[in-house]
């Protein structure tokens, strides 16, 4: 189901794409998809940082997005991850505003 | 239904602008034996009278609700349309068809349609956007450009270009009209329908693992048209492939209706085989497994269409993205 819409069976993210023929999804095997997810949240934290936030996997079948106020939000994807981070922070998620980008380079260069 | 028919059925889109000779390629293109066995959905009332195909009529309803949801972008009737297509299929109400080809009104932004193909429940199990092939009037092209941001995006979003009209047009302005094209959607091959003999098998897999046409030199950058422009960033290392979604998930995000086109070859750290995707606007297919390198060139090449997007911050975004593993690593 698509969290932001609620329509059943709205979301199918290219980055988690069911395995089928032909298809690359690190999806398949198990190992490979909770490495994946590991792997996801401790990059998408390094961008997350700067606007005070932080993601955690939940179960195994999703993410925890949490502020440093304490507010928290569940999140499937990563298409679902920067609208909720938009929201939850007030701000824009812009991976473009040079300001962002001179952080994340003096971060990360 | 027969087993040989595709687990999921390509759809193509055929787009242009009024009077650009959509329905007159379409016409052309179903003429021919190897179309048989296609579907085809007007969304407006044509004069393709062919006793072998189906012709729907589709209003210009769209739906688009207000939460902006990307996956809510769809066209309700064009679902239901294709939806009962599927259907008749399946109970052998009708010949069984391996193609859809859906000829849109003049005046559409092909996103929408794209975007009801992955969106809908029923349809992203069965169908698949096989490519988008737009025609555009060489007698009239140019001034469309700069009248109508529609027929800019219509261009900029094809994996086939058909130049109309070039028997009568003058050699300049089509000259003119190329350079413009190319400018562009380098990635797009340009035929000319009064010229070319038209593969019309060929020309419906536009969209298939021979898409990818790469721009050779690094950061490529063409001359801008109305705010649309092309260009390339070429990778001599391989990706991380994380680090990848997690940047072009942002930047679609924020950016994502003005990124009129994403295509990219890649590379990945670990991978024998390169990895292919591409994206309209906010909507990137599944990335698929090419089976070999086009050539011996075996750089991570992307190629976007973007407008009104600086393409240095874009090529500056993705450089430090893609050192994040890294220095998380270290």
């Amino acid at each position: 189901m698509c969290s932001l819409c609620g329509v059943i069976g709205g979301n199918e993210h290219w980055a988690d794409a069911p395995a089928r023929e032909g298809v690359y999804t690190r999806n398949a095997d198990p190992v490979r998809r909770r490495r994946e997810r590991a792997e996801r949240v401790r990059i998408a934290n390094c961008v997350l940082k700067l606007y005070g936030m932080k993601l955690s996997d939940w179960q195994g079948v999703a993410f925890l997005l949490s502020t440093l106020t304490g507010k928290s939000e569940i999140v499937e994807d990563l298409g679902h991850l920067w609208p909720v981070a938009e929201k939850l922070s007030g701000r824009l998620c812009d991976p473009l505003a040079v300001d962002f980008l001179a952080w994340l380079e003096a971060d990360h260069g | 239904m027969g087993e040989s028919l595709p687990a999921f059925t390509p759809v193509t889109l055929l787009t242009g602008f009024l009077g650009s000779g959509k329905t007159t390629l379409l016409r052309r293109l179903l003429a021919d034996p190897a179309l048989a066995d296609t579907a085809v959905i007007i969304n407006e009332f044509g004069e393709v009278g062919i006793d072998h195909l189906l012709v729907e009529r589709l209003d210009d309803q769209m739906v688009l609700l207000s939460s902006g949801c990307v996956c809510c972008t769809v066209r309700g009737e064009l679902a239901t349309a294709i939806r009962d297509l599927h259907s008749r299929r399946e109970r052998g109400l009708m010949p069984p068809f391996r193609r859809l080809v859906i000829e849109s009104t003049g005046l559409a932004d092909p996103f929408p349609v794209l975007s009801t193909l992955k969106a809908d429940p029923v349809l992203r199990h069965h169908f698949r956007a096989a490519g988008v092939v737009t025609t555009v009037d060489a007698v009239n092209g140019l001034i469309q450009f700069e009248r109508h941001i529609e027929s800019v995006r219509q261009a900029a979003i094809a994996d086939v270009i058909v130049l109309t009209k070039t028997d009568i047009a003058e050699e300049a302005a089509t000259a003119r009209l190329v350079a413009r094209l190319g400018a562009m959607n380098p990635s797009a091959p340009l035929l000319r329908a009064a010229e070319d003999p038209l593969d019309a098998d060929a020309l419906l897999k536009s969209g298939g693992s021979g898409w990818f046409k790469a721009i050779a030199e690094p950061h490529t950058e063409m001359a801008a048209h109305r705010g649309v422009r092309a260009f390339s960033i070429v990778v001599d290392e391989p990706l991380d492939w994380t680090a990848f979604g997690v940047w072009l998930t942002m930047l679609l995000n924020r950016h994502g209706a003005r990124i009129l086109r994403v295509k990219g070859i890649l590379a990945l750290e670990g991978e024998e085989r390169p990895i292919a995707i591409h994206g309209v606007q906010h909507l990137v297919h599944a990335p698929t497994h090419l089976s070999c390198w086009p050539s011996d060139d075996r750089r991570s090449r992307l190629v976007f269409i973007v407008e009104g997007i600086e393409p240095d911050l874009i090529q500056r975004s993705f450089s430090i993205f893609k050192r994040l593993n890294i220095s998380v690593a270290a």
